[in-house]
């Protein structure tokens, strides 16, 4: 059984079609990387996986659970499922800390002293243990990537799912959380991924998946995905961002 | 627990004999209304000159714009008004005085309520007028500098005219507020609208009755005087130009 | 011009802080406490996607906002003790004192005010706040409380803050219920001893100082705020 897995999702805003017919799926231990130019859905493809956004047609399961079924215990299923953000959305009025700890406490119910210690050996493996009492303002890009990567961690997710994690980095910032992905990639985590960061891909990734105005034109493993694309548009999408 | 509604009470007449209950407080509507432009009037002139002076740069001028404004913001509008009915008279001459307290009714509390409702208001309008001339970008008034004009200049034919245009929401919402305000001058003997309502349920014991009529004819009120305002905001409004966000103004 | 005598002041300070401005204190600050929960409830049924509620919340705010305070606190004094029959299955009016009375009518008054403040206040917190705490599992009342409110509280305090100062000078509008607050002290003093000059100048000097002061602090917190920023 696939851990996530989507069939014929749809999507709709008003009467603009954000998803057209997207099917795909992550087996576990997989890594798949998203990409595909700007508002082709990349965001909303991966929102609807842990239902921050509903969908209207399709299905999706995680985990072998329905994510649109109503008498699915979202916010369990949520706390499952790792998530990252593209403009890391630490809680900024919680000090790094009480950012690890919120959602062990809140939603697995653990004691605050066990939340501290998972969130701290996460913290420690990103890099960071000495910023424990900071606050998220007090802190680069860079690192409250890495903080936000300790915070999904500290959950055990069994997948992870990250929306271009590293777009709104400084060049200089960008490898170091980067890194910290390839080190979670090559555990074995299961992850989907919306970059444009291709050396990633070539590096981890199992599959990738190209996206434009919302349907999945691409599914191929790296090395086909790299070597020769079938469709012209990921062709010319390579091209361009090869080139940059 | 039964309450005996009577909407008829509304058109049976009133405790002066002539006239239905209805009516009595369509005559309150109108002094609200009138108490209200008058003191407008006071408000937007005064308050313009205040705002503008306050964006000068003579120190001192500003200084004195500043305090006007904290002085009438940070006294109660009731104990304002209880200062120009109560106390006023009796510290100018006392000629002067007297003929203010014998004023006819309900002139005597109209002249006070509207002095003080006007230099109430004048005070909020001050603030959002320089507001909207600092919300606009620097490089007007040097441009205007710049070609020429005058300070005064300036200020008419440049700042100002957008100015009144960007702060035209905040400046409808201070109308609002001042035509509820006018209830406040109830308590200097103005029979106003809510001060009819008051009196309709004194004397009828229909209480319900008078408070929603009351009630329904501000919200007519409301309604009416925010659509004409947003009419006049959007055929004086200039093609193109997307203001900068409204100038927040809280309080009543 | 009369002769003035301001030691009427000095023989009614004990009267006008220790009755009248102790009463003006509490029912600021308990309406403050109560406008604020209630307007905030109001601010999320506003926000929320169940359409009626959102409804229901915007028809209390709008109909609040357009009737002046005096007729809301005719309209609360003379219908809270039929609410208070009502919800006590009494077959007649109770009777509710004037000091609980003007609790509930500054409540739910300024509640409406609250709530604008609020929900601006929860519109200016960015989705994707609303969005990691989903997505950490977080259901919507720990959303709310762990990450948006305390936020959007903490973004707000200058002009709750400021709102209350409204909310002080407000109360005196209890004059007109015969309610011993500051001003209805100053009041009964100045018609007892035929002594309105000096107590109604009195009052104003008070609320004057009080308001202003209180703005001051305001505008020093703002500044700090702006700077931790
Ligand atoms: N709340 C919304 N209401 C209406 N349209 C939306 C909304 N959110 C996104 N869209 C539209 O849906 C489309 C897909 O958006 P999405 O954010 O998924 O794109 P994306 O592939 O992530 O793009 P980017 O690379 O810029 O992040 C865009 O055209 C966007 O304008
Ligand atoms: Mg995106």
């Amino acid at each position: 059984m696939a851990m996530i897995e989507l069939k014929d999702v749809s999507k709709w805003y008003g009467s603009f079609q954000v998803l057209n017919g997207c099917t795909t799926s992550v087996e576990k231990g997989e890594v798949i990387v998203v990409c595909g130019p700007s508002g082709s859905g990349k965001s909303t493809l991966i929102k609807v996986v842990n239902a921050l956004e509903p969908f209207q047609k399709g299905t999706i399961h995680v985990d072998g659970i329905s994510v649109s079924d109503p008498k699915t215990d979202l916010p369990k299923l949520r706390s499952r499922v790792g998530m990252v953000f593209q403009h890391f959305e630490l809680f900024p009025h919680l000090t790094i800390t009480e950012n690890l700890t919120l959602g062990q406490i809140k939603v697995l119910k653990r004691s605050e002293e066990e939340a501290k210690t998972r969130g701290l050996k996460y913290l420690d493996r990103v890099g960071l243990i000495e910023q424990k009492d900071k606050f998220p303002g007090q802190l680069s890009g860079g690192q409250q990537q890495r903080v936000a990567i300790a915070r999904a961690l500290s959950m055990d997710p069994i997948c992870m799912l990250f929306d271009e994690p590293t777009s709104a980095l400084d060049p200089e910032m960008i490898n170091e959380v980067l890194d910290v992905m390839v080190g979670l990639a090559k555990e074995g985590m299961t992850m989907m991924v919306v970059t444009h960061e291709m050396g990633f891909a070539r590096k981890v990734a199992n599959r990738v998946i190209f996206m434009d105005r919302g349907q999945i034109v691409e599914d191929a493993s790296k090395d086909d995905f790299f070597g020769k694309p079938r469709s012209e548009r990921a062709q010319q999408f390579l091209a361009k961002i090869l080139h940059n | 627990m039964k309450y005996n509604w009577n909407w008829g009470i509304l058109w049976q007449t009133s405790i002066d004999g002539q006239n239905t209950w209805i009516m009595m407080l369509i005559h309150g509507l109108g002094w609200t209304l009138f108490a209200a432009l008058c003191a407008g009037v006071i408000a937007l002139l005064l308050g313009s000159v205040i705002g503008v002076v306050r964006t000068t740069d003579h120190k001192w001028l500003v200084r004195l714009g500043n305090a006007y404004v904290e002085l009438f913001r940070n006294i109660p509008l009731l104990v304002q008004l209880f200062l120009w009915f109560f106390v006023i008279p009796e510290l100018l001459p006392k000629a002067f005085g007297s003929a203010i307290k014998q004023m006819p009714p309900p002139w005597g509390s109209f002249v006070p309520a509207v002095i003080g409702l006007g230099l109430f208001t004048a005070a909020r309008v001050a603030e959002q007028v320089r507001a909207g001339i600092q919300s606009l970008p620097r490089g007007q008034r040097m441009a205007g500098t710049a070609l020429g004009l005058t300070q005064a200049q300036t200020y008419r034919h440049v700042l100002l005219p957008m100015a009144f245009r960007i702060i035209m929401p905040p400046l409808t919402s201070e109308t609002m507020n001042l035509i509820k305000n006018t209830s406040v001058a109830l308590t200097i003997g103005l029979v106003e609208l809510t001060a009819a309502a008051r009196s309709m349920q004194e004397f009828t014991f229909q209480v319900f009755e008078a408070f929603t009529a009351a009630t329904v004819i501000y919200i007519i009120v409301n309604l009416v005087v925010v659509n004409l305002l947003r009419w006049l905001e959007k055929s004086v409004a200039v093609p193109g130009f997307i203001g900068p966000a409204a100038v927040g103004g809280g309080g009543h | 011009m009369g002769s003035f005598d301001f030691d009427v002041i000095a023989r009614s300070l004990g009267y006008l802080f220790r009755e009248g401005m102790v009463f003006t204190l509490t029912l600021t600050a308990l309406a403050a406490v109560g406008g604020i929960v209630f307007g905030t409830l109001l601010a999320m049924m506003r926000l929320s996607s169940f359409k009626w509620l959102s409804l229901a919340a915007t028809g209390y705010v709008n109909l609040m906002r357009s009737i002046p305070l005096l007729l809301v606190i005719f309209w609360f004094y003379f219908l809270v003790p039929y609410i208070g029959a009502w919800l006590t299955g009494a077959a007649r009016p109770i009777h509710v004192g004037a000091f609980a009375s003007s609790v509930i009518t500054f409540t739910m008054f300024e509640a409406a005010y609250y709530s604008e403040i609020m929900r601006a206040g929860i519109q200016s917190i960015p989705r994707g706040q609303v969005w990691a705490g989903y997505a950490l599992g977080l259901n919507y009342w720990q959303t709310m409380g762990t990450v948006v409110l305390p936020q959007a509280f903490r973004n707000m305090i200058p002009i709750l803050l400021t709102q209350t100062i409204i909310l002080f000078q407000d109360t005196s509008l209890v004059y007109v219920l015969s309610i011993t607050d500051f001003l209805g002290a100053a009041s009964k003093v100045a018609q007892r001893d035929s002594r309105l000059v000096e107590m109604y100048l009195f009052a104003a000097l008070v609320y004057f100082i009080v308001s202003f002061g209180l703005s001051l602090l305001v505008k020093r917190l703002q500044q700090k705020i702006a700077i931790v920023r």
